[in-house]
C-alpha cells in the first residue's frame, strides 16, 4: 500500500475553526434513548420491572421462611399472619406464599431471559447469515426453520422430557430452540432489505469480508427491530413456561415458578382465592410492563412509523 | 505506457425468469464494451437511464459478476472468482455512489465510515494513526476534523458526498469510479463536489471513471467521453473532439437536447429530436441497437451490427453511416 502522509490541499475554512472543540455527534441510539425516557408508560414499566426483579433476587434471604420449608404447626392454607412471618399466608401444605412467589419469580424471569438469550443468539446469527449470504445457504437454513416450525411445541417438550428426564436447563433450551425461529425470520427479512442498500455495496467495495460486513453493518442496523422483538419474546416465554408448568411439564417440586403457583392456586380457587390471585398478579404486572416497554421501544426506535 | 485498466468485450447479462419453466430471458445490461484507461485520465461515461452505465461501473469493481469478456487491472487479469486478486484490486480501485446518504451506514460515525477501508486493508495501523489519517483526509475533502464523531444524518447531502469521497480516497487508490456522484446534489453543491474531485485527482494522480447523464458536468471533468446506448458503445473519443464534432447520430441528438441559456439561440437551434424511450434491453433491435430511433437508419442497420471504427486517431464511432452523416 502506498503511503501518502500529506495532502497538499487546504480546506477553504482554514485554521480558525480547527481550534473549536471536538463536536460529539448524537447517534441514533442516543436519540432513541431520549424518546424512550420521554415515554411515561415505558419509564414506569422499567421501574416496576426493576422492582419486581430486585424483589425476586433480594427478598427471599430476609424472609423467616424459605420456599420449600413447611410450617409444621400449620400444615394448611393459612391467611396472612404477621406474628408467624407469613405475610402472604401459606399454601395448602403450609409453605410460605411470599417466599414461594419471590422464588417463582426468579425462575420465571430466569427462564424468560435465558430462553430469549438463546433465541437471540441463534435467531440473529442464523437469520443474518441466511439473509445476507442468500442462495443455497438461505434455502437450506430457511427450510430447516420451516421444518422446526412444523414440530408442535408441547410434543417437542414431552419428547425431550422423556429422552433426558425432567431437567430445568432443558426447559430453557427447548423454549429457546422454538423461539429463535421467528427471530431468524424477522432478522432474515431485515438483512434481505439491508443487503440492497448502497452502504453495504460500499462496504464490499471497501474490501470488507462477508463476516465483517455482517458483524459491522448488518447486525447493528437490525438491532432496533431485534430489541423490540426481544421485549415481546420475554413475556411470551414466561407465559409458555407457565403453560408447561401448568400441564406439569415444567419446573419440578419443590422448586416453583409463577406458572406452577397459578396452577396450584387454581385448584384452591374457591377455598383460598389468595393462592391464585397473588402469583397471578405478579405475572400479569410483569407481562404488562414488558409489553409497555416493547411498545415504548418501538416508538422510540421507529419514530417515522408512528 | 501500459494501461491501468483494460476492458475487453465486457458483457453483463441478467437472467430474467418468466414463469417456472423455459429458459430465462437475458437482460443485456452491458453488451460488449471495450476500452482502456491510462493513469491520471478521466473517462466520462454518458447515456440515458438504463443504458448500463452503472452496471458497467459495478462490473469493473466486481460487485456484479461479468458474464463474459475480460478485465485486466495493471496488466493482470481480474476474474470475479479469484477472491484474492479482487480483494487486492479493491485496495486500489474505489467507488463513490450516487445517493450520498444511502451509501453511508447510519449507525456509524463519519470517522468510522472513512476509516473502514483502513481497517480492512491495514489492520495493523494503530488507532491513533488511523484517526490522524482520517483527520487529514477530512481536511482534504473540505470537512472539519472536529465533525469526526458525527453521524451521517447530521450532515447535508454535499457533506455526506464528501464523506463518501474521503472513504474512497483514504487508501490512495489508483482508480475511483464515480457513479453519478453529483446527480443527487443541489446545483450549487454540484460544482463544489466536481471541483473537489478534480482537485483530488490532480493532487493524488488518480484516474477517474465518471458516470453521469449530465453532459455539462462530464464535459467539465473528463478527458475522454464514452457514449453508451443499450449496453453498447456508440462513440468514444477525446472530450473536445466529441463535443465539437459528434460523429454518431445518437451523440448528436444528445448534445442537441442540451438547452442553451439564450432564448434566441435556443429557438433557432436545429433539433434532432429523439422520440420515445429506448427499446427494452430484454429484446434489443437487431443490428444497430439505435436504429429504431435513428433518422439515418437504412436496411444495413437492421442486419449488421456496426463495429466500433476509428474515425480519427482517438475518436471511435459505431455507425454504418458516420462518413455520410452531415455534421450538425
Amino acid at each position: 500500500m502506498t503511503e501518502r502522509a500529506s495532502f497538499n490541499l487546504r480546506s477553504p475554512q482554514g485554521g480558525v475553526l480547527e481550534a473549536a472543540a471536538d463536536v460529539s455527534g448524537r447517534s441514533l441510539w442516543q436519540d432513541a434513548r431520549r424518546r424512550l425516557f420521554a415515554n411515561r408508560a415505558a419509564v414506569a414499566s422499567m421501574i416496576v420491572l426493576g422492582l419486581v426483579a430486585l424483589a425476586a433476587i433480594l427478598v427471599p434471604p430476609f424472609l423467616p421462611w424459605t420456599y420449600d420449608q413447611l410450617d409444621w404447626d400449620h400444615v394448611e392454607a393459612m391467611p396472612p399472619s404477621f406474628e408467624l412471618g407469613h405475610y402472604f399466608g401459606t399454601d395448602t401444605v403450609g409453605r410460605d406464599l411470599l417466599a414461594r412467589t419471590m422464588f417463582g419469580g426468579r425462575i420465571s424471569l430466569l427462564v424468560g431471559l435465558l430462553a430469549t438469550a438463546v433465541a437471540l443468539l441463534l435467531g440473529v446469527s442464523i437469520g443474518a447469515v441466511a439473509g445476507f449470504v442468500g442462495g443455497k445457504t438461505d434455502q437450506l437454513l430457511m427450510r430447516f426453520v420451516d421444518l422446526m416450525y412444523a414440530v408442535p411445541l408441547t410434543f417437542f417438550v414431552i419428547i425431550l422430557m422423556v429422552l433426558f428426564g425432567r431437567n430445568f436447563v432443558l426447559m430453557f433450551l427447548a423454549i429457546g430452540c422454538v423461539e429463535w425461529l421467528t427471530m431468524a425470520r424477522i432478522v432474515r427479512g431485515q438483512a434481505l432489505a439491508l443487503k440492497q442498500k448502497e452502504f453495504i455495496e460500499a462496504a464490499r467495495a471497501a474490501g470488507g469480508s462477508t463476516f465483517s460486513i455482517i458483524a459491522r453493518h448488518i447486525v447493528p442496523n437490525i438491532l432496533g427491530v431485534v430489541v423490540i422483538y426481544v421485549t415481546l419474546t420475554i413475556p411470551q416465554v414466561i407465559l409458555l413456561e407457565s403453560f408447561l408448568s401448568f400441564l406439569g411439564l415444567g419446573v419440578q417440586e419443590p422448586m416453583t415458578s409463577w406458572g406452577m403457583l397459578i396452577s396450584e392456586g387454581a385448584q384452591e380457587m374457591e377455598a383460598n382465592p389468595r393462592t391464585l390471585v397473588i402469583p397471578a398478579a405478579f405475572l400479569t404486572v410483569t407481562l404488562f410492563c414488558f409489553n409497555f416497554l416493547g411498545d415504548g421501544l418501538r416508538d422510540a426506535l421507529d419514530p417515522k412509523d408512528r | 505506457m501500459t494501461a491501468l485498466l483494460e476492458v475487453r468485450d465486457l458483457k453483463v447479462h441478467f437472467p430474467i425468469r418468466n414463469g417456472w419453466f423455459g429458459a430465462p430471458d437475458m437482460l443485456k445490461a452491458v453488451d460488449g464494451v471495450s476500452f482502456d484507461l491510462v493513469a491520471g485520465e478521466t473517462l466520462g461515461i454518458v447515456g440515458e437511464s438504463g443504458c448500463g452505465k452503472s452496471t458497467l461501473g459495478r462490473a469493473i469493481l466486481q460487485l456484479i459478476p461479468p458474464t463474459a469478456g475480460s478485465i485486466a487491472w495493471l496488466g493482470a487479469p481480474l476474474a470475479h472468482d479469484d477472491a484474492k486478486a479482487v480483494r487486492a484490486a479493491r485496495g486500489q480501485m474505489q467507488v463513490v455512489f450516487q445517493d450520498p446518504l444511502a451509501s453511508l451506514d447510519p449507525r456509524m460515525t463519519a470517522g468510522d465510515i472513512i476509516a473502514e477501508p483502513l481497517r480492512n486493508f491495514m489492520p495493523d495501523l494503530s488507532a491513533v494513526d488511523r484517526e490522524a489519517r482520517v483527520a487529514d483526509m477530512m481536511r482534504a475533502v473540505g470537512l472539519l476534523p472536529t465533525m469526526i464523531n458525527r453521524y451521517p444524518h447530521e450532515f447535508s447531502g454535499g457533506q455526506c458526498q464528501r464523506i463518501g469521497i474521503a472513504r474512497a480516497m483514504i487508501l490512495g487508490p489508483k482508480l475511483v469510479i464515480c457513479d453519478e456522484p453529483v446527480s443527487a446534489l443541489d446545483v450549487s453543491v454540484r460544482a463544489q463536489v466536481v471541483n473537489l474531485l478534480m482537485e483530488l485527482q490532480r493532487a493524488l494522480g488518480l484516474s477517474l471513471i465518471f458516470i453521469s447523464h449530465d453532459l455539462a458536468v462530464v464535459r467539465h471533468i473528463s478527458h475522454r467521453v464514452m457514449v453508451l446506448y443499450l449496453g453498447r458503445v456508440m462513440e468514444l473519443g477525446a472530450r473536445d473532439a466529441l463535443y465539437a464534432t459528434p460523429r454518431h447520430p445518437y451523440t448528436q441528438a444528445l448534445l442537441a437536447a442540451v438547452p442553451v441559456p439564450d432564448p434566441e439561440k435556443e429557438r433557432a437551434k436545429p433539433r434532432a429530436i429523439l422520440g420515445g424511450d429506448p427499446p427494452s434491453p430484454l429484446h434489443p433491435p437487431s443490428g444497430c441497437v439505435f436504429r429504431t430511433r435513428c433518422a439515418h437508419a437504412t436496411s444495413i442497420c437492421a442486419d449488421v451490427v456496426p463495429p466500433l471504427e476509428s474515425a480519427d486517431a482517438r475518436h471511435d464511432v459505431a455507425c454504418h453511416h458516420w462518413r455520410t452523416i452531415a455534421r450538425t
